[in-house]
């Protein structure tokens, strides 16, 4: 077997912008902030720094296996995983960039993360753009959708029901 | 018969063990408690709801217990301390642990225990220790997320129709009793403090009460007056348990006692 070239920290943020979220398809794990750092050490050994999105979200061992397969498939094996809490996962981290590819696919992308007090009901929710007709007559039906991330929303123009991203 | 058993002096790491199983273990019992609406919820969105909110718990009891048991030090990890231990071994509050009654019942004591989550974790975002500030600053933005959930429940519940006040009030009326016990400051959560680990509790409950009344009396309802006759609920913190915790941990524990290390 050929020895390959030791890799570099730019290879390996390069193939991990391959991998895609298992449940939103269309933005790496890079991309939704998941990955938090590389590191390559001087005999090519990788670490690979993530932190979960939301606590249970069960894709997260998914998303680890995905990124290990990835940077092995590269011909890299001397990889290891950390996670790490700190700082806590904000969809502020979502780059513009991101933010368009989620409209396009369809989900609402998600507003600043919300500070304020402990307990807030009633509050008046900002509206939530259309991701389809571009409206914003559209109202909330669930704080809580298909995953973790996700509300359920309605357009009461175009009659169409659509996920938003969840601001945290 | 020998004389009782003293419980070992709360000093560090003991101490913070035991704080972050109470932690852990009122996550994993609720979270399982809710998880019992999965397929049964009273409409498809609250079906929802309650599965999301029960997989947050369970996700931050993992991050908790995966903590406990670095901190003790003996190779369990969180599938071992949530799987392989007694109900006697367990450090959550009676509260948490109740049968999930009707849903009334259910997003009262939702409601109660995320006022109190919220509180705790704010504190504990502070704390001086880094891991635990790290675990309850995450937790906190989700926990926040729940309590508008079941505050707006509340409100929903007891300014909707007779029956909806009459269920939610009388939940609330069989809580309340058992309250008391998530404030009640013992060895452990005095080390804690002196530590600058943990806050103290006495604060949290002032916190919590202010907060909890607020919504209450915003949804026409009303918390039992004199709560000096109640039977206030005591013991979970140490493992004295209803009768309750000890059925669902069977039903909870029965896969992995059974096929101990399977994987799929």
């Amino acid at each position: 077997m050929v020895a390959r070239a030791l890799p570099s920290r730019e290879e390996v943020l390069a193939i991990l912008d391959t991998v895609m979220d298992p449940e939103v398809p269309v933005l790496s794990v890079r991309e939704l902030g998941i990955v938090r750092d590389v590191a390559v050490d001087d005999v090519g050994a990788v670490t690979v720094t993530v932190t979960p999105t939301y606590s249970g979200c069960p894709a997260i061992r998914v998303i680890e296996d995905d990124i290990l397969a990835a940077i092995h498939s590269a011909g890299i094996a001397d990889v290891r995983m950390v996670t790490v809490y700190a700082p806590a996962w904000t969809t502020d981290w979502i780059a513009p960039e991101a933010r368009a590819k989620l409209k396009a696919y369809g989900i609402a992308p998600p507003g600043p993360s919300e500070q304020g007090g402990l307990v807030q009901l009633m509050r008046a929710r900002a509206a939530v753009q259309c991701p389809y007709c571009d409206s914003m007559d559209t109202e909330t039906r669930s704080e809580f959708g298909s995953t973790a991330c996700k509300s359920v929303q309605w357009c009461r123009k175009c009659g169409q029901p659509f996920e938003a991203f969840k601001a945290i | 018969m020998t004389s009782p058993v003293l419980p070992p002096p709360a000093e560090e790491p003991n101490a913070l063990f035991e704080l972050l199983l109470r932690l852990g273990d009122d996550r994993l019992v609720l979270g399982s408690r809710l998880s019992e609406w999965c397929g049964h919820g009273p409409i498809l969105e609250e079906d929802i709801a309650t599965s999301n909110v029960a997989l947050d718990l369970l996700g931050q009891a993992t991050m908790f217990l995966r903590l406990a048991g670095q901190v003790e030090g003996k190779g369990r990890d969180e599938d071992a301390l949530a799987y392989f231990r007694e109900a006697v071994e367990f450090r959550c509050c009676q509260l948490v642990e109740l049968p999930r009654g009707d849903f009334a019942f259910t997003m009262a004591r939702q409601f109660l225990f995320d006022v109190y989550a919220v509180v705790t974790l704010d504190a504990l975002s502070r704390s001086g220790n880094a891991d635990l500030a790290a675990i309850a600053a995450k937790s906190l933005k989700e926990a926040k997320y729940h309590v508008r959930h079941s505050g707006e429940w509340m409100l929903k519940l007891g300014d909707g129709t007779d029956e909806s006040h009459r269920r939610v009030q009388r939940a609330l009326d069989e809580l309340w009793r058992f309250t008391p016990e998530l404030f009640a400051s013992d060895d452990i959560d005095r080390a804690m403090q002196i530590a600058g680990v943990a806050p103290d509790l006495a604060q949290l409950k002032l916190e919590w009460e202010r907060l909890v009344r607020e919504v209450i009396g915003a949804a026409t309802l009303t918390l039992p007056n004199d709560v000096s006759r109640l039977a206030k609920a005591r013991g979970g913190r140490v493992g004295a348990h209803t009768e309750h915790l000890g059925h669902m941990l069977a039903e909870m524990q029965i896969v992995a006692r059974s096929h101990p290390g399977a994987t799929w």
